[in-house]
């Protein structure tokens, strides 16, 4: 069968969308896409996260090399000129030519500049696009004051860029209150007063007449009224058009105010060509948010597709939760109670500055619509009541009245929900979803997340995943039995806490007070890296070694045949010629296999456990010292070579590396600890695929958590910006610590983050705020650890006591037979069961 | 393999762990839990699933009742009175009578 010809325009959210769906069906297609900007589809729900340090790059939602991997031929930055519908091609301003059997269109929409004379100068500018911000920023630099025009939910996303970009900032607005469409009058005015509390000033029901220039400012704006506003800037964020004109050239049916009609298949009036995301019509109604793009998208999909149940576009829910300039607002349904016969509830508290209303059925049954300022914490459950149509209880004004009587507002148990209620928008994931990924072997929150993608959107259905999630677990008996295995009835935290507050420095003592048995190669571990965390002695001590995994014990990894590794610690990957040398004479000497790994330093494998303190006396003669490679503990802290060598460097990332690698260097932890430096943001060193990355800019650092490779790759999450030296490594000291107290047995920080209430904002508060109260504690107990190093390897091979371990027989000098080698490449690797099975034959 | 037959010096073992001795040409793990009612144990060093010389240098614990060594390779638990490996019934290891007399380990 041939394969079907699609070509998408536009490489939006939406569009992008629609490539992965297709690329993930069955469907044999050949995908082109043509995206009018220079770069592929990026996030531009998080845009004004780049005024706040995000990169651009942190945005992208795809590749080129994505798209050519998977046979996806793209085009980027030549937007289509033309479809010809009778000879079924496109054509793009620069004259290239597209055959396709269906199109898709995803054009989506751009910022409307009111037609007013001076709209086009320099300084006046829109928000919607990664250069767009370049613009802005760019403006900014040289300005004092700055205005939005505009009092939607845009415009004030974008009046908080601006003050963040350290400008007076104005908002105009046309029209008697802000975000007219998703707050009724109450709920405008409460947003009013807390917006103008925050130093944002608003002016409503002007309309501009004309912007020119003025003497002491670079714009003057005038009003109809005859006032007037100067300003160094303007950005307008009056409301979205959709990209439709390719559509009206081409003759498809458009809606009198614009966007391309569809039916519920996300058909236009042709039937060849499909239009989905924010340029399209449904029901005459733009659907401005991400979510309903993607079903729209998957509707198309579906279309293309030879499935039998055919789904279609129902139109979509419009209920936003969101924090504008830090204040949280909240829209549900019917926000402005126009249904017939409904009945309005306010609440509204000055003093405090919330305000909140509903809007329900006349039988007082069913909620229709609710309006959120200042709280939103009641928004989860109010937007469940209203899309699963659950019954009201009695008195639905307690739904959003502050309890009086002590009693806590009827929150909705999640058990009460319908299988099909949507959990999280973003990734369509139900209630149903998740349950079934429980059944499927799910067991922790982070699990769900991971499997379901559910939360990782915009996050706001975070907390009432969590709630699903607990509630599930425990109606199976679940109630997830947190003891770290039968010897101890409790979490990894709780033994932390115990062996810290009661001072307890053995494992022996631990489960005399706290648990029963002898324990197990599951508690003895975990204990020994905790009184390590804790207090810090040698991992060989006398009631130490018994509990250590077997690479702890040995101070090396163990290989498949018995045989053991041999890395020393490379900090930052510097290395003199010198130890290089050292290195490799060792390698020689002991016919060891040597190769560079993944963490910028050198391994030597096939080491007998009785050569292992020779090996590592030479090493630590020639200035080595361990490397920790068998360790739960810091392993390297890679780096790139940084502004002493590099062109673009800005930072000295190999010098900052190096002192990080030795701050800390031996620091148990629950799971493995790497991290990396890069010089600038092209990023050579990884560093976010690492626990802790730290990217220089001009001003200093920027650091990353809870990024990690291996087996569920996961990117790191920007946690702070344009740090100086000193409070980056405040951070991560606490950073460090707070995880050692609070995380599992074997959790790697991603895991514990995805687990942890609250995620990133909480830990920022922790960390960056001091919510607790434990900074400067987490940084005395750091301080403990940091000064009481040392390279176990050297006190080791100085005890004759801690040397009978490695020992192969403790009576006996002859060595395991069953250790054979044979060469490969010029050097060692051990022999497979026919190798040896053959050798044994011929000596036999 | 004769009985009284001396393998090394009590103080040779590590508590609650074990070493490897050589026994007529056969690797045997012992492991020394003091606080046990038997306080010595050997079975064979060799893992059979992990197929190497390596059990006694698993970490020693109870596991549902039973004294156990798990194996430092892919951690399968081995029962040190039985042999038995509690994961896989066909892949159980030979066990020796051990005792201690004089502070020497001795084949009982
Ligand atoms: C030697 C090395 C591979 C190489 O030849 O390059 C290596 C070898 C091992 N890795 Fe690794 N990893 C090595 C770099 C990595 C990297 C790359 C990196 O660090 O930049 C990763 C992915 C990045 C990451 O961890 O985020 C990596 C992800 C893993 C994982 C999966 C971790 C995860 O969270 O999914 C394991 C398994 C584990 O830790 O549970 C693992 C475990 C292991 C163990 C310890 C497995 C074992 O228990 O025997 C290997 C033995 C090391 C030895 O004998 O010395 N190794 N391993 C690398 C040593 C780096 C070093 O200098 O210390
Ligand atoms: C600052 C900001 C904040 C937002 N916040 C939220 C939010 O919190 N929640 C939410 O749900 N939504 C939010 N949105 C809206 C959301 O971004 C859009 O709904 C979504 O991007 C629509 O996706 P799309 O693919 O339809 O359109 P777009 O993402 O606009 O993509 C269309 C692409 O098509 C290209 N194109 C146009 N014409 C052509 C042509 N002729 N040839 C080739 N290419 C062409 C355009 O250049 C563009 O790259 C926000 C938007 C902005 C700007
Ligand atoms: S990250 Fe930047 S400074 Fe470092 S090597 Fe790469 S380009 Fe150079
Ligand atoms: S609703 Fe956006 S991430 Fe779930």
């Amino acid at each position: 069968m041939s394969k079907l010809k699609v070509v998408v325009v536009g490489n939006g959210m939406v569009g992008h969308h629609f490539v992965d769906q297709m690329i993930q069906s069955e469907i044999n297609a050949e995908i082109t896409v043509i995206g009018g900007e220079t770069r592929p589809a990026y996030d531009r729900v998080h845009l004004s996260e780049v005024f706040a340090g995000k990169q651009p790059k942190d945005l992208y939602l795809t590749s080129r090399e994505f798209y050519s991997d998977n046979g996806v031929e793209a085009h980027f930055g030549d937007p289509v000129a033309d479809i010809n519908r009778s000879e079924k091609r496109v054509i793009t301003e620069n004259g290239q030519s597209f055959e396709y059997d269906k199109l898709v269109l995803a054009t989506g929409s751009y910022p409307f500049v009111p037609p007013i004379e001076g709209s086009d100068r320099d300084e006046c500018l829109t928000y919607r696009t990664i250069d767009d911000l370049a613009e802005i920023k760019a403006n900014a630099e040289d300005s004092k004051i700055g205005v939005v025009v505009g009092g939607g939910l845009l415009g004030l996303e974008c009046a908080n860029a601006v003050q963040n970009l350290g400008l007076e900032t104005h908002v105009v607005e046309f029209a008697p209150g802000l975000m007219g469409v998703q707050l009724d009058e109450g709920g405008s005015k409460m947003l009013r007063r807390k917006i103008e509390a925050l130093g944002v000033k608003v002016h409503t029901q002007k309309a501009t007449t004309l912007i020119n220039e003025n003497g002491s400012t670079k714009l003057r704006m005038n009003f109809a009224d005859d006032t007037h506003l100067d300003t160094d800037m303007i950005v307008f964020s009056a409301g979205i058009r959709p990209y439709d004109q390719l559509a009206k050239k081409a003759d498809l049916e458009v809606g009198a105010r614009g966007g391309i009609v569809v039916d519920y298949h996300c058909r236009t009036s042709d039937s060849d060509i499909y239009a989905i995301g924010e340029c399209a019509l449904f029901g005459n109604m733009i659907y401005g948010l991400v979510a309903p793009g993607y079903r729209m998208a998957e509707v198309a999909v579906n279309q293309l597709s030879d499935a039998e149940e055919k789904t279609s576009f129902k139109g979509a829910d419009m209920s936003t939760k969101l924090k504008l300039l830090g204040v949280d607002v909240g829209s549900i349904g019917d926000a402005h109670g126009k249904s017939a016969n409904s009945i309005g509830y306010t609440f509204s508290d000055e003093r405090e500055e919330i305000y909140k209303r509903i809007i329900v059925s006349g039988d007082g049954k069913t909620l229709l619509g609710a309006v959120l300022v200042g709280d939103c914490s009641d928004y989860d459950t109010l937007l469940q009541y209203f899309l699963n149509g659950i019954e009201l209880p009695e008195k639905p004004e307690n739904m959003i009245l502050p309890a009086t009587d002590g009693s806590s507002a009827p929150t909705l148990g999640v058990s009460a929900l319908p299988m099909a209620a949507t959990i999280c928008s973003c990734h369509n994931v139900s209630k149903g979803d998740i349950v079934a990924s429980i059944d499927g072997g799910c067991c922790s929150l982070g699990d769900v997340k991971c499997e379901t993608k559910a939360a990782s959107g915009c996050g706001g259905c975070a907390a009432l995943l969590k709630n699903v999630v607990d509630d599930e677990m425990e109606a199976r008996g679940l109630t997830v039995d947190k003891s770290i295995c039968e010897h101890f009835p409790h979490t990894r935290e709780e033994l932390y806490h115990m062996i810290r507050v009661g001072e307890i420095k053995s494992f022996t003592d631990l489960i005399h007070k706290h648990g029963k048995g002898l324990g197990c190669e599951i508690c003895k571990p975990a204990v020994a890296n905790i009184l390590a965390s804790t207090w810090n002695d040698h991992v060989l001590e006398d009631n130490h070694v018994g509990l250590q995994d077997t690479n702890d014990t040995f101070l090396a990894n163990m290989q498949k045949d018995g045989t053991y590794s041999v890395v020393p610690r490379v900090p930052g990957g510097e290395i003199k010629p010198k130890q290089l040398i050292a290195i490799g004479q060792v390698g020689e000497q002991y016919g060891l296999y040597t190769k560079i790994t993944g963490g910028q330093r050198v391994d030597l494998f096939g080491a007998r456990l009785n050569q292992l303190p020779d090996i590592w006396k030479q090493l630590i003669d020639a200035g080595l010292e361990t490397g920790h490679a068998y360790a739960k503990s810091l392993r390297t802290v890679k780096s790139c070579v940084g502004s002493t060598w590099c062109r673009y460097g800005v930072q000295d990332s190999v010098g900052t590396a190096i002192d990080i690698e030795n701050r800390y260097k031996g620091l148990r932890s629950p799971h493995k600890i790497k991290m990396a430096v890069s010089g600038c943001t092209r990023e050579c060193a990884e560093a976010q695929c690492k626990d802790v990355g730290i990217i220089a800019t001009e001003n200093g650092w920027n650091m990353y958590v809870c990024g990690n490779g291996g087996m569920k790759p996961r990117h790191a999450d920007l946690f702070a910006t344009d740090l100086t030296t000193e409070t980056l490594i405040k951070y991560i000291d606490r950073f460090l610590m707070f995880y050692i107290k609070t995380a599992d047995r074997l959790q790697r920080t991603s895991v514990w983050m995805g687990n942890l209430e609250g995620g990133l904002d909480y830990l920022k508060e922790v960390i960056i705020a001091d919510s607790l109260g434990i900074a400067e504690e987490l940084e005395q107990q750091m301080a403990h650890i940091i000064s009481t190093y040392q390279c176990e390897w050297k006190t080791a091979i100085e005890d004759t006591e801690k040397l009978k371990r490695f020992r192969q027989f403790v009576n006996s000098k002859e060595e395991d037979a069953n250790v054979i080698f044979v060469q490969e490449r010029g050097q060692i690797r051990p022999a497979n069961e026919d190798e040896k099975n053959e050798r044994n034959a011929q000596t036999a | 393999m004769s009985i009284n037959q001396i393998i090394c010096d009590k103080n040779d073992l590590i508590e609650n762990s074990g070493v490897a001795a050589m026994v007529d040409g056969e690797q045997i793990a012992i492991f020394y839990l003091p606080t046990t009612e038997k306080k010595i144990f050997a079975i064979s060093n060799w893992d059979p699933i992990g197929k190497a010389n390596i059990l006694s240098r698993g970490i020693v614990g109870d596991y549902e009742g039973k004294i156990v060594v798990s194996s430092p390779l892919y951690k399968q638990h081995f029962d040190l009175e039985s042999g038995l490996c509690l994961e896989d019934e066909k892949a159980p290891v030979r066990t020796y009578s051990v005792s201690l007399k004089n502070d020497k380990v001795v084949m009982a």
